[in-house]
């Protein structure tokens, strides 16, 4: 299977396989015009099996969002055919807009128009409380 | 210009704060004198977007006694969020017309949504099974008042802890006072929030849970009584399998000590008989006008006309 290198773009490597719709879908990369190529099931030394996304463009990713959904991921910008940067995700401190409350007794289940906020708590076990009503997600 | 100051959660107070605060309601309700004229032409919005008596009427009587004014109203059906109106916009609108604004609301996080919005001080009124800080400063100068101290105290909570949000306040502000210990006591159903749980063990507090309010009543400086609350559960049977499952009586109080408080926010349904109410250590309704002492207290700090 041929898919063409990137020259000016981003590539997501390590994806946790079968995640890669997820990300896809949470970016919003169906609303970019540019070629977005989605590789699964890619062999992986490290991790057995993963998927990779590529991106024809050098666009403005939200890291919270892939901090969250996968924290194993690298985002390796490439300018002119050359690695520019590589970055390692984390479990972001603060996710906005990510995930929705699921307490009906908060405030967000009925406000309009609200940004739903959370903290992360326990980095260990993944746990991020709600900064309106404490509920843990 | 000044930060604006709020009082969503106890923990927006620095212990400093919480005792000046009682320092001040005391020295209000010894020479009340001096502070009848303090809040002249100012305005408290009370918002209770749910239904209250104690703390709306406190709140007001607490500013009417500061020779301030109060506006508002005590059901959402009577106010334009029955039309829909978001908290946000309400407040903003309301924020025009008064100093001060004192809220309650059904949703947990609704006072913080309006402090965001908010020109002036917002006070948390209670927000569904949340916090209600103002309670808690009750409950801490009532129980200041009768034992002399905020430390060294074994603290027994009974019945909803779950969704009572009076226990979460009241866990989270005793924190700070060396040697508190809590007995938490209700069903399993009902137990306190992990959260509550994290943060005792953060603070490094002694507490242990328990279902047997007998077994436990000896030992304890304080008896905090809670209603199991109807408005907080989904399921009808719920409620009813549970609402019973404490009531105080002069019986069980035999083995209570000499000079152990008992505290209840109110309302009360049957958790605590009425033949209780005649016990010197019944302070519930004490509590209900310390409710008042605080809240004048607290409307001159947040006003920024009396400093803690």
């Amino acid at each position: 299977m041929n898919i063409d290198g990137v020259y000016n773009g981003i590539v997501l490597d390590h994806i946790q396989a079968g995640k890669s719709m997820e990300i896809y879908e949470l970016l919003g990369l169906d609303k970019i015009s540019s070629s977005v190529a989605i590789i699964q099931n890619v062999r992986s030394v490290k991790y057995g099996k993963k998927d990779i996304i590529k991106i024809d463009e050098i666009i403005n990713l939200d890291y919270d969002i892939l901090g969250y959904v996968d924290s194993h991921i690298t985002v390796n910008v490439v300018k002119e055919g050359k690695l520019e940067k590589k970055l390692h995700m984390a479990l972001p401190e603060s996710l906005r807009n990510v995930l929705s409350c699921k307490n009906p007794r908060c405030i967000t289940s009925v406000e309009q128009e609200i940004v739903h906020e959370f903290r992360l708590v326990d980095r260990e076990k993944r746990i991020y409380r709600c900064v309106y009503c404490d509920a843990e997600q | 210009m000044e930060k604006v100051r709020n009082l969503i959660n106890v923990t927006d107070l620095t212990t400093e704060e919480i005792d000046g605060l009682i320092e001040l309601a005391d020295d209000i309700s010894k020479n009340p004198e001096a502070y009848r004229n303090i809040c002249a032409y100012k305005k408290l919005a009370t918002l209770f977007f749910e239904p209250s008596t104690r703390t709306r009427l406190s709140f007001e009587a607490a500013m009417l006694e500061l020779g301030g004014n109060v506006l508002g109203f005590s059901s959402a059906d009577s106010s334009s969020a029955a039309k829909g109106e978001s908290v946000g916009d309400t407040i903003r609108t309301v924020g025009n017309y008064v100093d001060i604004i004192a809220m309650r609301h059904p949703k947990e996080g609704a006072p913080i949504i309006a402090a965001r919005r908010s020109p002036v001080p917002i006070i948390n009124g209670g927000d569904g099974g949340h916090f209600h800080p103002t309670q808690t400063l009750a409950d801490l100068l009532t129980i200041k008042r009768k034992k002399g101290r905020l430390n060294n105290l074994t603290v027994g909570v009974c019945g909803d802890l779950k969704f009572g949000r009076t226990v979460h306040s009241l866990i989270e502000a005793m924190l700070r006072y060396d040697e508190v210990s809590f007995v938490l006591i209700s069903p399993q159903e009902l137990q306190v929030p992990e959260y509550v749980k994290e943060r005792m063990n953060a603070a490094g507090v002694k507490w242990r849970e328990t279902e047997a309010l007998s077994e436990v009543m000896p030992e304890l400086d304080i008896l905090y009584m809670t209603r199991v609350q109807r408005e907080r559960f989904f399921n009808e049977e719920d409620y009813i399998r549970l609402k019973d499952r404490y009531i105080l009586t002069s019986a069980k109080l035999l083995v209570a000590k000499k000079d152990m408080i008992i505290l209840h926010p109110l309302p009360r349904v049957n958790e605590i008989s009425v033949e209780v109410d005649d016990d010197p250590r019944a302070c519930y309704f004490y509590q209900a006008l310390c409710g008042k002492h605080i809240r004048m207290a607290l409307i001159l700090f947040l006003l920024g006309i009396k400093k803690v």
